[in-house]
């Protein structure tokens, strides 16, 4: 059962992944960014991690892609035509390159897989969040603490870099 | 049961398609969600790892991450806008003044 | 004994306390440049206590004592080689130390007076403390190389005082010139140093001194003739004395304390100590005989033309070393010190009393500047000079005394350490090789020449009438303005006189008491006093051939005053020096250009090597080295107009270049 639905939301990944990079329209491209990220969720579910899952789709889903949406609708980008249609050099090396990674990465899993484990059945609290904020709060205060002067840090700058110039214009 | 390697593959695969988006695509905003893609599987087998040793570290590490993405995004998609304001395009290879 | 060696470091010490203070107070402080008479009494103070200890440490001492040691810290210490700052006061060293600091405080007394209008004045007297501490490291050091700082310190310190009025280029180049020519010597007796430590394995004295047996004699030839190069580099002998009359440049003072009394009797003092490598190669001794008689010969061939009072000097000065030289050729070095300490008294006497002349000329011309008389004249030339015994009494008679000590006339210093001398060289022609016979004559002929020209220089100076308005008619009755010099001048000159009169007594030969009142009478001090320390030669002369060298010299001396008196002695100097010009003819021509050394210095040895660095050197600088330097740039260069196209400004080329990175790292990662 489990096997099925994870080829399922395997493929699903998989397919909106491709669709994100190769589609034409951005906004397209957005959207199966964020199937991309529920089905990420679904299969962190399958992992029995529920906190992240349900976080995955609260922050990434709903506030970042939220995000990129707004700046691609204030943007109004143009359409390209589609990548596939010039076969450039550009092209042909990009492909090539990302063979290489995954043809290491598969190296490098097959290489360990024999020393992997299986999934260990203490797992079932693992991913509770009593169990995440029961460590968060006391061995990982700090860098708790540290995220959000950096969250903070980043709005800010967000903001400067983002606003209208013409505000700061002395009159 | 689903050994921990079809998980790793799912991320190595969702890794290389980020990889592949990064170099091929010219519009800026497309790199940057391919980079985002990229994160995500990194997440992914984060997870993966932290639920097959039974270890909570992995999850809070893929908490951090998050964060930090938002945060980046943010920033990456304000300096996006701000280049556009300049040159009016997100077209990567129109933005070139850093060159020999 | 023991608390003696305490007083050794504070001996070497004082001086270079001196030295500090008045030079970082002179150089920082306007209002201590001022304070003239305190610089002064401070650094004749640094000098004279030392004196006072050194006399506590000599009546410390007895015939038989130990040295006396003291080892302040290892200094080097590199696998077998070490090398200590240690310091020792033994019976040859002490003699040195008394007459370093007793004769160089009395120079300094004398320079308070000689450089008191000097603008450099605390200058000079910290050089002079700093000569002090570097001679007192000479002698006083307890191994080779310790002798040799101090050896190259008085290099130095004869630099920076000969030139010490820097601003006149003549003066400058004199100096350059005594310490390029101490420098040949130097390399000749580091070469020598290394021998030493080849063959005996250590440079401590002691260590030498006992290991010497086994001294090949190969390596003791050589050793002894590379240390006597270095010899003729510092104590001024053929063929590295050109520099000692050029140094006459500096202040008198210099002159008398550096080039009379201490620095030039530094290779003396170096072979003295290094006796023992001496007896093992007579061929050396000869050959350190031949050259010292040949320079004794040679400089006062051109004494006798000099009208420079202070070159007169200077060329006496290099022939009483060439005495000295050719009595440790013959195996005398306790002839040889003891020639070392009357010398000492009375050229240092010589050199004052003419600084003494000179400065009441000086104030001469001063005073015909004073009152718009624009009369030049060199004041060091005798020719102006003449009856100056009526205006400078004090100076005329310790000049006098001084230069009847010289000639060799008997009871005076001179005398005893001359005959000495020449009986122990008529002794090495007896038992060594005849050619010390000839030299012996040379020494005799020398000896009457001594006499003559240093007579004539006194005459000249002292006797007769003032020349000056003779040949300036602006000058006339200018002699009012000669007066005598101050206290701080006549008192050392005083002294000194004192002690070349009284000073041959402590080696007053044995053979004369022992004809008189028999066989065991022991009276020559200084000869009990070093022989213990020295590798002396022995004196199997008959008592009868003795006493014919003693009367022989005397006669020769008094002979020579008796000529220099008629030809010099009545006012009729410059007739008699062209009746010796016209007399010798082409020989006085010879002497009177100082047998053109210097040209052919020049011309055979330094101008090649300045043509080799022009033609050669200088190419292969501007070519290959400037070139190797040009072309590292220029790689450099245009690897970076290579490199530079990477750089091109569009994010996915950055992009596939970090791909590529990682790509490799984790290759290598997993690889």
């Amino acid at each position: 059962m489990l096997t099925y639905l994870f080829i399922m939301l395997a493929t699903f990944a998989v397919a909106s992944a491709v669709a994100t990079v190769l589609s034409k329209n951005t906004v397209t491209s957005a959207l199966f960014l964020v199937l991309n990220m529920v089905t990420l969720a679904g299969v962190y579910l399958l992992l029995k991690a529920q906190y992240l899952a349900i976080i995955q789709i609260l922050v990434y889903a709903g506030a970042i892609m939220v995000l990129f949406l707004f700046v691609i609708m204030v943007l109004n980008v143009d359409d390209e035509g589609s990548i596939m249609k010039q076969i450039s050099f550009k092209l042909v090396l990009g492909f090539l390159l990302g063979t290489a990674v995954l043809a290491q990465l598969i190296y490098a899993i097959g290489s360990f897989t024999d020393t992997l484990p299986v999934i260990s059945t203490a797992m079932e609290d693992v991913g509770t969040v009593e169990a995440i904020g029961d460590v968060l709060y006391s061995k990982y205060l700090l860098p708790f603490q540290l995220t959000a002067i950096l969250l903070t840090a980043a709005v800010i700058g967000a903001l400067l870099i983002a606003q209208h110039k013409s505000n700061s214009r002395p009159s | 049961m689903i050994s921990i390697s079809w998980f790793l593959g799912l991320s190595a695969v969702l890794f290389t398609i980020g990889v592949i988006g990064v170099l091929v695509r010219k519009n800026a905003i497309i790199m940057f969600m391919s980079v985002e893609l990229m994160l995500n599987a990194v997440n992914l087998s984060l997870v993966a790892f932290s639920s097959h040793f039974g270890d909570i570290n992995g999850q809070i590490l893929v908490l951090f991450v998050l964060c930090v993405a938002a945060a980046e995004a943010a920033v990456g998609l304000a300096i996006i806008i701000a280049i556009y304001r300049n040159n009016l395009s997100v077209d990567i290879t129109k933005i070139n003044l850093l060159r020999w | 004994m023991n608390d003696h060696a305490s007083l050794l470091p504070i001996i070497v010490g004082l001086p270079l306390l001196g030295f500090l203070i008045n030079g970082l107070g002179g150089l920082f402080s306007e209002r201590y440049r001022s304070a003239k008479t305190f610089i002064g009494y401070l650094a004749t103070a640094a000098v004279f206590v030392p004196f006072l200890l050194a006399v506590t440490i000599f009546t410390g001492l007895q015939v038989d004592s130990e040295p006396v040691r003291y080892h302040l810290l290892t200094w080097i210490q590199a696998g077998t080689f070490t090398s200590d700052i240690a310091w020792r006061a033994d019976q040859l060293s002490i003699l040195m130390m008394l007459f370093v600091t007793g004769i160089g405080s009395l120079i300094h007394l004398y320079s308070m007076g000689y450089m008191k209008e000097d603008e450099g004045y605390w200058k000079f007297f910290a050089y002079l403390n700093l000569f002090i501490f570097a001679m007192l490291n000479l002698v006083m050091g307890d191994n080779l190389l310790l002798l040799f700082l101090g050896w190259e310190g008085v290099g130095v310190c004869s630099y920076l005082l000969i030139g010490f009025w820097y601003q006149d280029i003549l003066k400058a180049e004199a100096a350059k010139k005594a310490f390029v020519y101490n420098r040949i010597g130097d390399f000749a007796f580091l070469v020598a140093m290394f021998m030493i430590f080849n063959h005996v394995g250590s440079i401590q004295f002691d260590a030498i001194f006992a290991g010497i047996a086994n001294l090949p004699a190969e390596a003791a030839f050589w050793i002894g003739l590379l240390m006597f190069i270095g010899a003729t580099g510092k104590s001024a002998q053929i063929p590295l004395f050109v520099w000692l009359p050029d140094a006459m440049a500096g202040p008198t003072p210099v002159s008398a304390l550096i080039h009379a009394a201490t620095m030039v009797t530094s290779g003396i003092y170096l072979i003295s100590r290094m006796s023992a490598v001496y007896a093992l190669t007579p061929e050396v001794m000869l050959i350190v005989a031949v050259v010292g008689a040949l320079t004794a010969f040679v400089a006062a061939t051109i004494a006798i033309t000099q009208n420079d009072i202070k070159r007169v000097l200077a060329y006496s000065t290099v022939s009483q070393l060439g005495f000295m030289f050719l009595a440790l050729g013959s195996g005398a070095y306790i002839a040889a010190m003891f020639h070392v300490i009357t010398h000492a008294f009375f050229k240092a006497c010589l050199f004052l009393g003419s600084g003494s002349v000179i400065h009441a000329m000086h104030h001469v011309e001063h005073e015909l500047h004073h009152h718009k008389k624009n009369v030049h004249f060199d004041p060091q030339d005798m020719r102006n000079m003449g009856g100056l015994k009526a205006y400078l009494p004090s100076t005329y008679k310790t000049f006098l005394i001084a230069t009847i000590a010289i000639a060799g006339i008997p009871p005076l210093a001179g005398f005893f350490s001359k005959d000495e001398i020449v009986a122990m060289v008529f002794n090495a022609g007896a038992s060594y090789s005849p050619i010390y016979f000839g030299l012996f004559a040379l020494a005799m002929l020398t000896a009457f020449m001594t006499a003559f020209y240093m007579f004539r220089l006194t005459f000249g100076t002292f006797h007769g009438s003032f020349k000056l308005p003779l040949l300036h008619k602006e000058a006339e009755g200018s002699e009012k303005y000669l007066h005598e010099s101050p206290w701080q001048m006549t008192l050392p000159l005083w002294i000194l006189a004192g002690l070349s009169i009284v000073g041959g007594f402590m080696g007053f030969p044995d053979f004369v008491v022992q004809t008189f009142s028999g066989p065991d009478a022991h009276v020559n001090w200084l000869h009990g006093w070093l022989i213990p320390y020295v590798s002396e030669a022995e004196l199997t002369l008959a008592k009868s051939i003795k006493w014919g060298i003693l009367l022989f010299s005397v006669v020769l001396a008094s002979s020579a005053v008796y000529v220099a008196y008629l030809k010099y002695g009545r006012d009729n100097v410059a007739e008699s020096d062209a009746a010796l010009k016209s007399g010798f003819g082409p020989a006085y021509k010879l002497w009177a250009e100082k047998y053109n050394l210097d040209e052919i210095y020049e011309g055979y040895v330094a101008n090649p090597i300045l043509r080799l660095s022009d033609k050669v050197l200088a190419v292969f600088d501007l070519k290959v080295i400037d070139g190797m330097v040009n072309l590292t740039a220029s790689v450099v260069n245009f690897g970076g107009s290579l490199i530079r196209y990477t750089q091109t400004g569009v994010v996915s080329s950055y992009a596939v270049y970090f791909v590529l990175g990682a790509l490799l790292v984790a290759g290598i990662l997993l690889f």
